[in-house]
């Protein structure tokens, strides 16, 4: 892979990069800071959208135009991280609702369906 | 590569070395098991991150197969772990 890049790309990807830093860093102080587990679950979808979407969109501009052909293959981290990171948040969310109902705290929801009777 | 191409590269893997740090603070710190899986699955994220920004900085495709590759072990390994937190299993 060889060639120049002009320059109003080079822009475009260092705003792309900075963009998805910072983004990244405002998710991770707010994944410390909030207070309670399902409050943290939100930040991290900032990272897990704008991040990979700014990083992924960079690439695939700059590859392209350094290689004077069209590399689409950094699309292929937004459709995973599209089908994978939804399937994690639920599974997580959902064993962090079961932990606090056996934990048997105050204020957390019944469950949708009426607990099996044993007979 | 132009300078300011390098700087933005630089300030990106600052910012997610940053990032890290915080997590792992939550990762160490976390009062539940969920928080760290939560947390596990982010320092993951942000590998993933890094390794695409250094394809960029380097110029080379091998990188990206790499950050893929790490994007699929993280989802299976947090799957994992949350599965075993709601069963108490991982394969039943």
């Amino acid at each position: 892979m060889s060639g120049t890049v002009p320059f109003w790309v080079e822009a475009v990807v260092a705003v792309l990069l900075v963009m998805s830093g910072v983004f990244v860093l405002i998710s991770a102080v707010g994944f410390l800071r909030l207070r309670d587990f399902f409050l943290r679950m939100h930040p991290p979808a900032l990272a897990y959208t704008f991040g990979s979407w700014c990083v992924a969109l960079a690439g695939i501009l700059y590859f392209s135009m350094l290689d004077s052909s069209v590399h689409l293959h950094p699309w292929l981290v937004i459709i995973l991280l599209s089908i994978t990171v939804p399937m994690t948040t639920l599974l997580l969310a959902r064993a962090a609702l079961f932990r606090r109902r056996v934990a048997g705290a105050a204020d957390t929801p019944p469950p949708l369906t009426p607990p099996r009777r044993v007979e | 590569m132009s300078s300011l191409l390098t700087v933005a590269i630089f300030f990106a893997l600052g910012c997610y070395a940053l990032a890290s740090l915080l997590v792992l603070v939550r990762l160490i710190g976390g009062p539940r098991a969920q928080d760290r899986v939560l947390a596990l699955d982010l320092l993951y994220f942000h590998g993933m991150l890094i390794m695409l920004t250094l394809g960029i900085r380097h110029g080379s495709d091998t990188y990206f197969e790499g950050a893929l590759f790490i994007a699929l072990v993280g989802f299976v390994s947090s799957s994992a772990m949350a599965k075993f937190l709601l069963r108490g299993e991982v394969i039943e």
